[in-house]
């Protein structure tokens, strides 16, 4: 039987399925491929327009006054930017971490699961909706400042520090807690001097994954900081500072083309800020993960 | 030596007791402080609308819901427009972002070499890391343009027979407010699902290829199917993000009243014109219409999200692998809406 | 390879006629198969025959289940996978140009180690490889006797539309294995298929193992040397070989029919692994 009857090639039928296969890859590159042009797209469009009008003006002077606003820069608004994110920070940071070792560690798992899903629910709140919130429990009252701006990026942060500080906590192997324990040392040592600082490297990554997310909001702004542009850069949070989110949006609006290239400027700043903190975070907490055996 | 022994331990045994005595349950406290906080802002967020919109709603009650009008000068108000403006660039968003966010996912996983899967991964959830006034920056200045001056020429002389390619051309309206939302939406589905896709086991993948099956088929018979809970659960998320949106939406789609069929039409959303109107507002009435438009809003989204949610929950009676994926996903995500 | 296709008379013991006599389903000729530069198996010379169960036995690490995946091809799932030498699927080069292995894995089956059957009805996970050939007419008669050959049919007929997640363990198993059937393929791979089930699904898959030969060649990977005997026609025994660099790959020691390898093998190295010496 030195000739075989038979083929192992693909024919009739299978070659009809290996073509439907091989088109369906080609879409799927295809896809991606799209996705990684509108990036590049984006990306460079923001580039090309926003990277030429950067000058060291750009970064240290104020809106400049009078009718032409070719000179001056946008330093008011980095460093409201920084005022609004830092504050939002120092309240968002040490609640997530509490709510988080709550969850994770202390509360019973009826509790627990209650906290759960209330932070994810305000994690899909619209932000434009928390910002009317604010509003309403505080600017109707004591008019517009930093600091409201502040507490609507706090509440948009919780949720996702609690939930980054929650998944390191879990990863965080029993056998430290359990080794702690042991040794007679107190459940809330063990916690806040063994869990906590071992799980301090995911915390401190996932925190920055949330500024990075905050640096780019500017829905809740709109009603609790929106000044206009300032000849001085102010930085007292009780006072309605500027961000560069609004800064790029109010720009935006003008026909002046003076002022819509300082709006690609400040666009190209706030994204370069913003894609390399999350890209560097992200690498940080994959590597981190890797070592806890995630 | 003894001495010394004993010394230290009651001494340890002392400052131990009365710190530890405190400690436990003021850890316990603090931290059911933290969280009961959370709980109670998310019940605050309830409230306060509530309370914001009650003018309006006094004024014109559900009623409010199913009118068109918007008129500020007689100071009558209506929803319905916007949320019609809401319902259509959202839904054609998932619509068109939902397959190729598969399909990115599916390269992701089956087809992309290895270096080139953390790469392409990662520049994917790039794409949802912009931030969205950047978005509607580039919305407004280039992709505008290009839609009025090529997309929605070319899409009228094609489809120009539907009613929905018809109409004076503009670099606003519903296409380009549609557009910039899939962008938006794509790398949310595509991470969750492509975090899915990973959590299948490789044996189900292999006990189909080993029937004779291409890898398509293995992918349509056996993947997608194992992974569809997963998957309805990201399009939920990323609707969710297409109707909490503002910024961008606001920027690129024309701000206007009115329901039309055409997708070259202006229009507008809830959140874009809570956004747009707010602060503007001249009357006592438009300002808590405009809070009762964030009720609805919110409304919407809270329905969204718990459903997505109740998606996930056969997951979690699946392997623990797979809730952490999900979670890291969703994490992944920062979710929320500008 | 000549092959002459006799006849095969079945005596009361059953099991063997004569291994000239049968057809060589697969040959293999120096087979060697590497990952990337690892060797994980070498020095592969042996003939699988037509309707017989050949079970392949050896310690852990001998590269049992590598050899068994290259019969259907499995192997070019793993990206650094290449081989070398020659093995033939009824006198094709299953690896030359040209040759699908789509097509190779329709006709060569496997059965996996742990259950894996679809996330879906017990019926659909029946007719998937079915409807995936084209083989639609008459679906469901074509299902009930795949679950008939896998002794399942009784025990599910009255709830085809269930999940097959709802099956115990060794249901499960025996679901998969009407599976593969189904597309009517001509040999079928076992890769450990009882080493997750109880004793009880262990034996009924055995003996399904028995009915299964006489329509299908059998090949069956096992750590269990008690199964081999109990079940296998003809036995490989793969061992452990020491490389320069100190890491090991596997070996194809002896190769014989399955009374010989346990009653009176002729390489010490079987002898000492078959006695409970080693491995």
């Amino acid at each position: 039987m030195s000739e075989p009857a038979f083929t192992l090639k693909a024919t009739g039928r299978l070659r009809r399925r290996q073509l439907v296969n091989q088109g369906m890859g080609a879409l799927a590159v295809g896809a991606a491929l799209l996705a990684v042009s509108v990036l590049a797209i984006v990306v460079i469009s923001v580039g090309s327009r926003g990277a030429g009008s950067l000058n060291l003006a750009f970064f240290t002077q104020n809106q400049a006054q009078g009718f032409n606003p070719k000179g001056g820069g946008v330093l008011f608004a980095i460093v409201g930017s920084l005022v609004l994110v830092g504050i939002a920070t120092l309240i968002a940071l040490p609640l997530g971490v509490l709510v988080a070792i709550y969850v994770s560690e202390l509360a019973p798992s009826r509790l627990a699961r209650i906290a759960r899903m209330a932070l994810d629910i305000t994690n899909g709140i619209p932000t434009i909706v928390i910002g009317i919130f604010v509003f309403t429990i505080l600017v109707a009252a004591h008019g517009q400042s930093a600091l409201a701006g502040s507490i609507a990026l706090a509440i948009i942060m919780l949720p996702l520090i609690a939930r980054a500080t929650e998944e390191v906590l879990l990863l965080v192997p029993s056998s430290q807690r359990e080794a702690s324990l042991a040794l007679g040392v107190s459940r809330w040592r063990t916690t806040v001097q063994v869990v906590v600082p071992s799980a301090l490297g995911g915390i401190l990554t996932g925190t920055t994954l949330a500024i990075a997310r905050v640096a780019g909001e500017t829905a809740p702004l709109l009603f609790l900081t929106y000044l206009g542009t300032s000849s001085t850069a102010d930085a007292n949070p009780l006072h309605p500072l500027q961000s560069l989110t609004l800064v790029i949006f109010s720009y935006s609006d003008q026909a002046d083309p003076a002022y819509q290239s300082k709006a690609w400027a400040a666009a190209f700043v706030l994204m370069c800020f913003v894609l390399f903190t999350s890209l560097a975070a992200k690498l940080a907490l994959a590597r981190y993960r890797k070592k806890l055996g995630g | 030596m003894e001495n010394s022994h004993v010394n230290t331990k009651s001494v340890l045994e002392r400052t131990r007791g009365r710190l530890d005595r405190i400690g436990d349950p003021a850890l316990k406290v603090i931290t059911f402080a933290a969280a009961a906080l959370a709980v109670t802002v998310l019940g605050l967020i309830a409230i306060e609308l509530a309370r914001g919109s009650r003018l309006a709603f006094h004024r014109f009650g559900l009623g409010f819901v199913t009118s068109q009008t918007w008129d500020v000068v007689h100071n009558q108000f209506g929803a319905l427009s916007l949320i019609a403006g809401t319902a259509v660039t959202a839904v054609l968003a998932i619509v068109i972002a939902t397959p190729l966010a598969i399909a990115i996912a599916l390269f992701l996983t089956e087809l992309a070499p290895k270096p080139v899967r953390a790469l392409l991964g990662a520049l994917v959830e790039m794409l949802a890391a912009i931030p969205s006034v950047i978005l509607g920056l580039w919305g407004i200045l280039v992709l505008g343009p290009f839609v009025q001056n090529q997309l929605e020429p070319f899409l009228n002389s094609t489809l120009g027979f539907l009613p929905f390619f018809r109409g004076p051309t503009s670099p606003t309206g519903i296409l380009t407010a549609t557009l910039i939302l899939t962008i938006m939406v794509v790398p949310i589905v595509a991470s969750v699902t492509r975090e899915l896709f990973t959590t299948v086991s490789p044996e189900l993948r292999e006990g189909a290829l080993a029937l004779g099956a291409t890898r398509w088929e293995m992918v349509r018979g056996v993947l997608l199917p194992a992974a569809r809970p997963g998957i309805l659960a990201a399009v939920a998320l990323g609707f969710g993000r297409a109707v909490g949106e503002a910024m961008a939406v606001l920027m690129v789609i024309g701000g206007q009243i009115g329901i039309h069929l055409s997708v070259f039409s202006h229009s507008d959303t809830l959140a874009a014109r809570i956004a747009g109107q707010y602060n503007g507002s001249s009357t006592n009435l438009q300002t808590s219409s405009l809070v009762y438009l964030a009720t609805i809003l919110l409304v919407i989204s809270l329905a969204v999200n718990i459903g997505a949610q109740l998606l996930i929950k056969p997951i979690d009676r699946r392997p623990r692998r797979r809730r952490i994926a999900l979670d890291r996903a969703l994490e992944a995500q920062g979710l929320s809406a500008d | 390879m000549e092959a002459i296709k006799t006849k095969i008379e079945v005596t009361e013991k059953e099991r063997l006629p004569v291994v000239g006599e049968r057809e060589a389903v697969f040959e293999a000729r120096d087979l060697a198969v590497y990952y990337g530069h690892q060797r994980a198996i070498d020095g592969v010379n042996l003939d699988i025959y037509q309707r017989l169960i050949t079970a392949i036995i050896g310690p852990s690490g001998c590269g049992k289940s590598t050899f068994l995946r290259t019969l259907n091809r499995m192997n070019d799932l793993v990206p650094t996978a290449s081989l070398t030498g020659q093995l033939r699927y009824r006198g094709i080069d299953l690896y030359g140009p040209g040759v699908d292995a789509v097509e190779v894995r329709r006709r060569v089956g496997m059965v996996f180690q742990k259950p894996n059957p679809f996330h879906s009805s017990i019926y659909d996970n029946v007719a998937y490889g079915l409807r995936i050939l084209g083989m639609k007419r008459d679906l469901g008669e074509r299902v009930e006797k795949a679950l008939r050959a896998a002794a399942l049919w009784d025990e599910v007929k009255d709830r085809l539309k269930d999940s097959a997640l709802g099956l115990s363990g060794g249901q499960q198993q025996r679901l998969c294995i009407a599976r593969a059937i189904a597309v009517e393929p001509e040999v079928v791979l076992f890769d450990e298929p009882a080493s997750a089930l109880d004793p009880i699904s262990t034996s009924a898959i055995e003996d399904l193992m028995h009915e299964l030969k006489r329509d299908y060649t059998l090949v069956i990977v096992t750590h269990n040397m008690q199964q081999a005997a109990r079940v296998a026609d003809m036995t490989a025994f793969f061992g452990l070989e020491v490389n320069a660099d100190g890491s090991r790959h596997g070996v194809l020691v002896e190769y014989d029919e399955t009374e010989k390898i346990f009653t009176n093998p002729s390489d010490k190295r079987t002898e000492g692994y078959v006695t409970g010496r080693f491995g």
